[in-house]
């Protein structure tokens, strides 16, 4: 990686990435703050970068909509009213839309883009199995989340386009979509399901695997499942095709990745992988934003012997303190308290140093956030959020 | 409660990612197989995570025991399918399987719920045959669990006949049974967790036939001040503190700012969790741990805690 580097590395910063790059993909595990900072990411663009810029989240949880002073956003685009950054006191440059990854709706749109025909269309939407895959299972989720990043970006209306992952099992899932989609509607299974039944059982029937299927599943099922890749298959050479200009998307120059991870074990276990998979693919890392991160005063020097002696040394220390603050025993009480809970904060403060140090030799730019000791309810909170991001 | 936690038979947890979910499993494991349960705990993700917290190797599908009274898996739906075929069909199929992976590629691809019943139904056909008193899943987390619990329904919904829909009945009968199956919340006492919490336990309603046996707020940070004291810390003199010392006190202080501002946030979510929760839902409190690592030492100790909650 260090190979890599180019000799500005060092005076990188997430704002010079972002002005440079057209698609600024975030991941990392799920509950490191992804989706906030990605839309802090994007609302700082809006601001100083101006153009428009779409922040597109796939979170189901329908997070973002107050903070952005919105009631509530879906599947379409919607921009943030430019009241909500007089609000929060800044002027924009340019304009910040938001868009929320509505699985079903986009299942439903491909469908309409790729069927042949009319009645392809609707049997194919009125399907029990296609619904229960673009309804229930989520691992839809990955490769659709691709595929309408890259309708937005093909369709040419945004400048930025920021996106958010969705919670995968497994980060790396939604890399491999595209790809796995392709994959599966080219597999031989896929072929074998929807050659007509008659020859297929003369053909196969002896075969162990296709009898187990048989007798686990059900014919009938079976049949449906034939049925139903029947009908997708008329759409093949659209999905496959779609599914490697996605791929090429994520490829692209000017599209990079920024990994966001807490200094906690698992996450950071899960980012580390995750750059690995992006080397190894060949895709651009951008950036390692560290999030919630305690604040740097908790490893000063000398505060260790300064907490010490004040949980030691509580009785005599309350003499120092003018009598009109409280009495001698609730002051000692209190320096002790501050005293204790500072050497508390102190191990897991040493604790993410120690991360930290194994993480920062990988990416070139790497962006701290510290703890946010409030909840981010407005454009304002996220734009304070973004400062510490942007430098 | 109807039915003490660790009393009933199979118990899911569950929980937006990043809350402790790992550690919650394995410590209300590690506390059932102290208390002389026979417990299996499985790990649904395989990330591998579970095994750190007992510090022990990597877990496999084929069950481990990591301490007393205690075993562990991962979980593996191929593995599982493999399992699965050589029970219910009883001939040695898996041998002339062969490339069982690509097959297995199109079950779980093709045929929607299959691999979310093979995750289960392993965990609820452990119950069946009484392997175990009690077993604990680390379950996947609020995005897909539903997907996962309500996989039998969607199995009977699309499979008419053949062995898979045979199998949903019983796995039904025990996932709905309260006094047998549980699921349990894990949630941070900051905002997100909380909503998803909150959403979680009406989509299990809903949706899926698994009773709601316990939500757990985990890291919860300790109250620093009463009220009184802190209107003391407010106004203690940094600079005269520091002289006495001989030694810098304004970090000290701004920590435990800190601390009280964190503390108090994060109260508010809290709060509104314990409010917008059905009140016969118990809620358990786990405290931050100030710790080196999330290793046994954690384990240990959250389930200490959880000990103390449901005594």
């Amino acid at each position: 990686m260090a190979a890599k580097k180019n000799p500005a590395a060092n005076t990188r910063s997430i704002e010079q990435l972002v002005a440079a790059k057209e698609i600024v993909i975030h991941c990392g595990s799920g509950g490191v703050g992804k989706t906030t900072t990605a839309a802090a990411v994007a609302a700082m663009a809006a601001v100083h970068h101006g153009g428009k810029v779409l922040v597109l989240t796939v979170d189901p949880a329908r997070r973002l909509a107050n903070a952005l002073g919105l009631e509530a956003f879906g599947n379409s685009e919607t921009q943030v009213p430019p009241a909500a950054f007089v609000k929060a006191g800044v002027e924009p440059r340019g304009e910040l839309w938001v868009a929320m990854l509505d699985t079903k709706q986009s299942w439903d749109d491909l469908v309409t883009r790729h069927a042949p025909d009319r009645k392809t269309r609707e049997s194919i939407l009125a399907n029990p199995l296609y619904q229960n895959i673009t309804g229930r299972f989520v691992q839809s989720h990955d490769y659709i989340a691709m595929e309408r990043l890259h309708e937005i970006h093909a369709a040419g209306t945004y400048d930025l386009i920021v996106v958010d992952t969705p919670p995968t099992r497994n980060a790396i899932d939604f890399l491999e979509a595209p790809e796995r989609m392709a994959d599966f509607f080219s597999s031989r299974l896929l072929r074998w399901l929807t050659v007509p039944s008659r020859s297929r059982v003369f053909s196969l029937a002896s075969r162990p695997f296709y009898s187990v299927a048989d007798r686990v599943l059900g014919s009938k099922f079976l049949e449906d499942i034939a049925e139903f890749f029947l009908l997708f298959q008329s759409m093949y050479d659209g999905f496959v095709e779609r599914a490697t200009a996605v791929n090429r998307t994520l490829e692209d120059k000017r599209t990079t990745f920024v990994v966001v991870s807490t200094l906690e074990a698992a996450p950071v276990h899960e980012a580390e992988f995750f750059i690995a998979a992006l080397e190894q693919r060949g895709l651009h890392l951008g950036a390692v934003v560290l999030n919630k991160v305690l604040p740097s005063s908790f490893l000063e020097k000398g505060t260790t012997a300064s907490a010490r002696a004040m949980v030691s040394g509580a009785e005599s220390l309350a003499g120092a303190v003018p009598a009109s603050v409280g009495s001698p025993e609730l002051v000692a009480r209190v320096l002790r308290e501050v005293g204790e809970s500072f050497l508390n904060f102190q191990v897991v403060a040493k604790r993410e140093a120690d991360t930290r140090a194994d993480l920062s030799t990988v990416p070139e730019v790497v962006a701290t956030v510290p703890y946010f000791d409030r909840d981010i309810t407005d454009l304002a909170g996220l734009l304070e959020l973004g400062e510490q991001l942007w430098r | 409660m109807t039915v003490e936690l660790l009393d009933r038979k199979l118990l899911f947890v569950t929980g937006k990612g990043g809350v402790g979910k790992t550690t919650i499993a394995a410590s209300l494991a590690l506390l059932a197989a102290q208390q002389g349960r026979r417990t299996l705990v499985g790990e649904v993700d395989a990330k591998g995570n579970l095994a750190d917290f007992f510090e022990v190797g990597p877990t496999a599908f084929k069950e481990r025991e990591v301490s007393r009274n205690l075993w562990a898996m991962s979980m593996s739906t191929e593995d599982s399918l493999k399992e699965y075929l050589s029970l219910q069909l009883k001939i040695p199929l898996v041998a002339r399987l062969g490339p069982l992976a690509r097959t297995f590629d199109f079950v779980a691809n093709a045929a929607p719920g299959v691999k979310e019943i093979l995750t289960i139904g392993k965990f609820v056909w452990e119950v069946r045959e009484h392997h175990y008193d009690l077993v604990v899943v680390d379950a996947s987390a609020t995005g897909h669990i539903i997907g996962q619990l309500a996989a039998p329904q969607s199995i009977q919904e699309l499979v008419q006949v053949g062995l898979v829909r045979d199998q949903t009945d019983w796995m039904l009968d025990i996932l709905g049974d309260p006094t047998r199956t549980g699921a349990v919340i894990v949630a941070a006492p900051e905002e997100m967790p909380v909503n998803e919490t909150l959403e979680l336990v009406t989509r299990l309603r809903d949706e899926t036939v698994v009773d709601l046996a316990a939500v757990v707020a985990n890291r919860v940070l300790p109250e620093l001040f009463t009220r009184r004291e802190e209107k003391i810390f407010e106004r203690l003199p940094a600079a005269a503190l520091a002289q006495a010392i001989g030694g810098p006190v304004q970090p000290l202080l701004d920590g435990a700012q800190l601390a009280v501002t964190l503390r108090r946030t994060r109260g508010v979510h809290l709060a509104r969790l314990r409010r917008e929760l059905p009140p016969e839902v118990p809620l358990l409190y786990v405290p931050y741990l100030f710790q080196r690592s999330h290793g046994a030492r954690a384990t240990h100790q959250v389930a200490e805690h959880l000990q103390e909650e449901l005594t």
